[in-house]
């Protein structure tokens, strides 16, 4: 496989909790993202899945240094990103772009298209002569599939679909090697968020890009993804090619989050089994010791109270090798007879 | 000229064609439209939000009544000899709350004085005291303001509780204290005072507007392309949160003329020999009985201000969200 663009090792992101008005008292910390470790290789798209409040946008904040990383490192082409600031930090910044996830908040209402397209020249100058942009703005339209013309209009004036095109074209501006997609297609019409996976795919080919595809939506993350990570309380607890997440999971979570997935044939949904989690997620700021899904996992054991599982090929499975030999952060990660997944 | 060309609306015909289609409908023939418009050449020059609402205010009848009402309020202030001849301090007891004569139209007041003449002299200050002490408050508000909703931490802590101490001091008691230690006569001490006082409330209204606009996707966006604050500030948040400013600035100014209003009628305020319609309004709201004349031309003159200022922030407020338009 060709070189990682990105490397993510360690990376930590605590939000403290506080207590007091004047002489603020830290109680605790939200443990939004608690140790995260993975490789972007060139020109792939790396998936990440899980539910709501798992720390997937939090990953995605911290690799465009949105938010501060409490610990861990970034690199970008094995140079660490995570301390930089001013002026090194902008230059990073012209090869990492995020598409976001509500497109109707993500673009400046009082900003013509042209404007928002044109603004990444204006803070990086040095990207595109001045008289030049106007034209690349229109190049960019293009490219995205939208009219040149639109240049002089506000994002009011158009649908969702269009305005996350727009918003791809103002990540695509500065010619980046990675883009971070946030949920980029989930609050999009079913029929809209084919045509921008399709779109994003297509730039995909033709600028050589890598993406980090967050979402909770599995059949997308399938469809576009090479590889797929899977998050749960902060931590990738699986991490593998598309088939081997899909059709050969051994993380008792990802089984149970794949047989949730909704079967569009009425007789294999009648055969299949589901698996139903017991409770609900823990709190972030209370993390369970071990293993941090054994609180709701079938297979818990006294090890996994103790024991942080790793995220690493587990040996049994290395030794049978095949598609199930993959990352998995679990003590007794096998292989399970599940309903394949839909989509 | 190349505007006359386009539509009323100021946009070109190819707006016109992509709005036919609404919603899903657009995004599919977004494709084909993009062939056909690599082919015509861009026409219209490139377009910014100020140059957009300047279009749209310069057809506004109402931007365009306001601030000609506006204009000629300014030139009176400054020269008010342009439509009144007389002195407004030249009076004649004799002629005592009499009603209009022929050369005063207005009538006269108590001390014999023409109430046309002193109306007119009377813009000078009352346009004074309100256009400075609205500027004034309204420009250290929405900065103190916006620094603190934007920056937040301890600044925002401590703009918080000064604003809080302004809060807390009554006007008229305040104007008492303040304002009778001053032996100034013109009417910048009273327009200090007022600005004194009424920072507080812009900074609360634009500390608002700026953390509800900080929090927009838009501001992350331009972040992660490695805009500054100030680039985030001057270009993504003050644009999105200036509209509660406006309005609340443009209603204050007629707040901020009647305060002058009533801190003069409590003798600190200004002081005769200046003329303004403050002083006027409540010398004869005690006589409102017997010379209605007296109160009516100086309060129909503050309420015309008033009234003109505030369809001018209307009409600013509407041209600077497009989504109006």
């Amino acid at each position: 496989m060709a070189e990682a663009v990105l490397q993510v090792r360690g990376l930590v992101k605590h939000f403290p909790l506080t207590r007091g008005i004047v002489f603020k008292k830290q109680i605790g910390a939200v443990r939004a993202v608690d140790g995260v470790d993975f490789d972007l290789f060139q020109g792939e798209t790396l998936g990440i899945v899980g539910e709501s409040g798992c720390g997937k946008s939090t990953v995605a904040k911290l690799l465009m240094r949105l938010e501060e990383p409490t610990a861990g490192r970034i690199l970008f082409k094995g140079e660490d990103i995570t301390r930089l600031s001013g002026k090194a930090l902008k230059a990073v910044r012209r090869n990492i772009q995020m598409v976001f996830q509500d497109p109707y908040t993500s673009l400046n209402p009082r900003m013509t298209v042209g404007d928002i397209i044109g603004e990444p020249f204006e803070i990086h100058p040095e990207a595109a002569p001045k008289g030049d942009r106007r034209r690349k703005v229109q190049d960019l339209l293009d490219v995205v599939g939208l009219n040149p013309e639109y240049i002089n209009r506000y994002p009011h004036q158009f649908s969702g679909g269009q305005r996350q095109r727009i918003g791809i074209a103002r990540g695509l501006a500065l010619n980046p090697e990675i883009i971070i997609c946030d949920e980029p297609v989930s609050a999009l019409d079913v029929s809209v968020q084919a045509q921008v996976i399709n779109l994003m795919t297509r730039l995909q080919k033709e600028f050589d890009l890598s993406y980090i595809f967050i979402a909770h939506d599995l059949s997308i993350v399938r469809h576009i993804s090479d590889r797929v990570g899977v998050m749960y309380l902060g931590r990738i607890v699986e991490l593998g090619n598309e088939e081997q997440i899909y059709e050969h999971p051994t993380h008792p979570y990802t089984q149970a989050l794949l047989s949730a997935v909704p079967v569009p044939d009425p007789e294999a949904r009648e055969r299949r089994e589901r698996i139903i989690l017991a409770g609900d997620v823990p709190s972030p700021a209370n993390i369970p010791s071990g293993c941090r899904f054994r609180t709701r996992c079938w297979k818990a054991q006294d090890k996994c109270v103790t024991e942080v599982p790793p995220l690493a090929v587990p040996p049994a499975l290395r030794e049978v090798g095949g598609p199930a030999a993959h990352e998995s952060a679990c003590h007794f990660a096998a292989e399970r007879d599940c309903a394949p997944a839909g989509g | 000229m190349p505007e006359q060309l386009e539509q009323p609306n100021g946009r070109t015909s190819a707006d016109a064609v992509g709005n036919a289609g609404a919603g899903g409908a657009m995004e599919f023939a977004a494709t084909e439209a993009a062939s056909i418009g690599q082919a015509t050449a861009p026409s219209a020059r490139a377009r910014s939000l100020w140059s957009d609402a300047w279009h749209d205010l310069r057809r506004n009848p109402i931007f365009i009544v306001s601030a000609l009402l506006i204009l000629f309020l300014v030139l009176i202030a400054i020269w008010p000899q342009l439509i009144a001849s007389g002195n407004p301090l030249a009076c004649d007891i004799n002629k005592s709350q009499l009603g209009p004569a022929p050369g005063h139209p207005f009538g006269f007041d108590t001390q014999g004085c023409d109430v046309y003449t002193r109306t007119v002299y009377g813009a000078r200050a009352s346009v004074t005291v309100g256009v400075c002490a609205t500027a004034g408050a309204a420009l250290l508000g929405s900065i103190l303001g916006g620094f603190a909703g934007f920056f937040g931490g301890w600044w925002d802590a401590l703009l918080s509780r000064v604003s809080d101490i302004f809060f807390g001091i009554p006007i008229i008691l305040g104007g008492l204290v303040f304002l009778s230690v001053v032996t100034n006569t013109t009417v910048w001490p009273v327009v200090g005072f007022i600005v004194l006082l009424g920072w507080p409330q812009i900074a609360r209204i634009a500390r608002g507007a700026v953390i509800t606009a900080k929090q927009n996707d838009y501001v992350q966006a331009a972040r992660a392309l490695g805009a500054g604050p100030a680039r985030m500030l001057l270009r993504h948040i003050a644009p999105n949160a200036i509209a509660p400013v406006i309005v609340v600035a443009t209603i204050a100014l007629g707040t901020y003329i009647s305060l002058e209003a009533t801190l003069s009628f409590l003798g600190v305020g200004l002081k005769p020999p200046t003329v303004s319609w403050g002083i006027d309004i409540s010398s004869a709201s005690t006589q409102i009985r017997d010379a209605p004349h007296m109160l009516l031309w100086p309060a129909a003159a503050l309420s015309v201000t008033v009234l003109a200022f505030i369809m001018l922030g209307d009409a600013v407020r509407d041209a600077l969200d497009p989504k109006l338009r």
